[in-house]
């Protein structure tokens, strides 16, 4: 499969797509994975809150048949594979957008692929919160709604932000299997030329490319949630 | 004031009930510092959750300052909780905001302007004696530190009444000094009620003008600390004024008859009363353990002695004790 890779042809194509192609996919596969998961935590955010803190002795408790809801609606989108899901959700994406092909119409399914999974992230960093540091904001006569804002988010910061990063690692492997659908970026590229058109190393281009920002994504996550986290501060001074 | 009728609470777990605590009645006077003592699960912690209701009691009535607790709103119990703040074992500050943000939260959320606040918070970082932490984070304090934070910033809403859940249990004994020290200073300067929860009895006999003993949710014993520590009557007070009994067995191998002296309140004469004894009545008295500590000129504290069995040396040694004031004596 890779005995041509380096022919001269090939070569030439390599360069034509380099320089007319990847810099817009580039943008492109950025542009859906931000806004896709800029909306999953819109959505994911609230409902992970209410699956952590609804139960009956939790800080915000919600009626039984409300958060058993929450939960199988969560946990049948959690396990629907991504590629039927994209295509189950064309109805939701021609009503929103009023089509289903193209790169914005992708955002659609990522998104309803991506919020469940955010949620449940969600949902495990608020339950580190230690209990007594939210039994003692009670007893200073929080309500539930400042415990969320000011207590369980603040306090669980370090672990949403590195658990957001491994979100949006997945969205961008979800929005380049998009390019099967007509989704645009990196993915479709590699597709188009290394699926259709047996042009592998175009397709060796594009998957290095996301590699690489899967890397700055997962740097950039370890990072920001390492520096944010009062509690490590003092062991390093 | 606050006051614990018929105060009962059960937890209902899989295995069956259990009664947590059972037909509690106290009243806890304004300006008190209030000792609830007893050993681990004997319902401390329970009962003082009930007090800011952060527990509700199964039955009975919790009424602080006039107000009946559990008939009081959501909305009204938060703004009440505002008057009734609290401490812990495990200080419970917020890991993620320095210390003048952490003094700052109750202010917060009781909705007080930002500037406000935050003078209010350096008054208070100077009274509790770290006025240079303001910017520190949690993590960067000791124990002892972390405390003076958390009491900051429970009386920031200029409290009425301060509950104490073993406050200073995590506590080296220098830093539990410092911390109880501070404690009744607050309470003398700002006449704030404090309700102290512990299992340390030195702790109650340094602060605490009255105690309740409790045991098994119920309350063995209440009164004054001076008349508890002289003059235990429950066998829960006793163990616990009393701990090394436990350590010392009984009878006594060597033909020893024990007794135990308790000093309760006796002018320190500095006379010294084990010395005398065997100087003027010849009478060799065996120290076997010993608990005394002076407070305000007046001794504190118990003795446990063994009197050879000789002719008449326990009835001598009786009578001339049982003329001491202040002082009780009695044969274990």
């Amino acid at each position: 499969m890779f005995s041509k890779l380096f022919s001269e042809e090939s070569m030439e194509l390599i360069l034509d797509v380099l320089k007319n192609e990847i810099p817009f996919a580039i943008w492109e596969t950025i542009y859906i994975t931000v806004l896709s998961t800029a909306l999953a935590v819109v959505i994911g955010l609230p409902v992970g809150v209410l699956l952590a803190t609804g139960e009956k002795n939790g800080v915000l408790p919600l009626p039984r048949w409300l958060l058993q809801t929450l939960n199988v609606v969560v946990n049948i989108l959690r396990s629907v594979p991504f590629l039927l899901l994209m295509v189950m959700v064309f109805p939701l994406s021609r009503l929103i957008l009023g089509t289903t092909v193209g790169t914005t119409a992708t955002i659609v399914p990522l998104v309803v692929a991506a919020f469940p999974f955010v949620a449940r992230l969600v949902e495990s960093s608020l339950r580190e919160v230690n209990p007594n540091i939210i039994e003692a904001a009670q007893s200073m006569g929080a309500s539930p709604f400042q415990i969320i804002c000011k207590v369980l988010i603040v306090e669980s910061m370090p672990s949403l932000i590195s658990n957001l990063t491994i979100a949006i690692t997945t969205i961008l492997s979800y929005s380049a299997m998009s390019g099967i659908i007509g989704g645009g970026g990196l993915g479709k590229i590699a597709i188009n030329y290394g699926y259709y058109r047996y042009q592998y190393g175009v397709m060796l281009i594009a998957v290095i490319l996301l590699v690489i920002i899967v890397q700055i994504f997962q740097s950039v996550g370890t990072w920001l949630s390492v520096k944010c986290d009062k509690r490590l501060k003092a062991a390093k001074k | 004031m606050i006051e614990l009728k018929h105060l009962t609470k059960t937890f209902r777990t899989a295995s069956g009930s259990l009664d947590a605590l059972k037909d509690i009645n106290l009243t806890i006077q304004d300006g008190d510092i209030y000792g609830i003592v007893g050993m681990s699960g004997a319902g401390k912690s329970t009962l003082v959750r009930c007090i800011n209701l952060l527990e509700r009691p199964t039955e009975g009535q919790v009424i602080v300052n006039g107000r009946e607790m559990e008939k009081l709103s959501a909305k009204e119990l938060r703004a009440s909780r505002r008057d009734i703040t609290m401490i812990f074992q495990q200080f419970n500050l917020l890991m993620q905001r320095t210390c003048l943000k952490n003094i700052c939260f109750p202010l917060e959320i009781a909705g007080v302007k930002k500037a406000q606040a935050v003078e209010r918070a350096k008054a208070l970082l100077e009274l509790v004696g770290l006025p240079d932490k303001a910017d520190a984070y949690p993590a960067q304090l000791s124990g002892g530190q972390m405390q003076r934070i958390a009491i900051a910033r429970a009386l920031a809403t200029d409290p009425k009444v301060l509950l104490c859940d073993e406050a200073t249990s995590a506590l080296d004994p220098n830093t539990t000094h410092a911390i109880l020290r501070l404690i009744r200073e607050i309470n003398a300067k700002l006449g704030i009620t404090v309700v102290v929860i512990t299992h340390q009895m030195q702790v109650v006999e340094e602060i605490c003008n009255r105690v309740a003993i409790l045991d098994c949710g119920t309350v063995a014993e209440e009164g004054l600390v001076t008349d508890i520590f002289s003059k235990p009557q429950s066998e829960a007070a006793k163990r616990l004024v009393f701990p090394a009994d436990l350590e010392a067995p009984l009878p006594a191998e060597n033909g020893e008859t024990r007794i135990r002296i308790v000093f309760g309140g006796s002018d320190a004469t500095g006379k010294p009363l084990i010395a005398t004894i065997a100087k003027e009545k010849n009478i060799l008295l065996n120290i076997l353990s010993a608990s005394t500590r002076t407070i305000d000129g007046k001794v504190y504290g118990n003795m446990l002695l063994g009197v050879p069995n000789e002719d008449g040396a326990l009835a001598q040694i009786l009578e001339y004790l049982k003329a001491i004031p202040d002082l009780t004596v009695e044969e274990v």
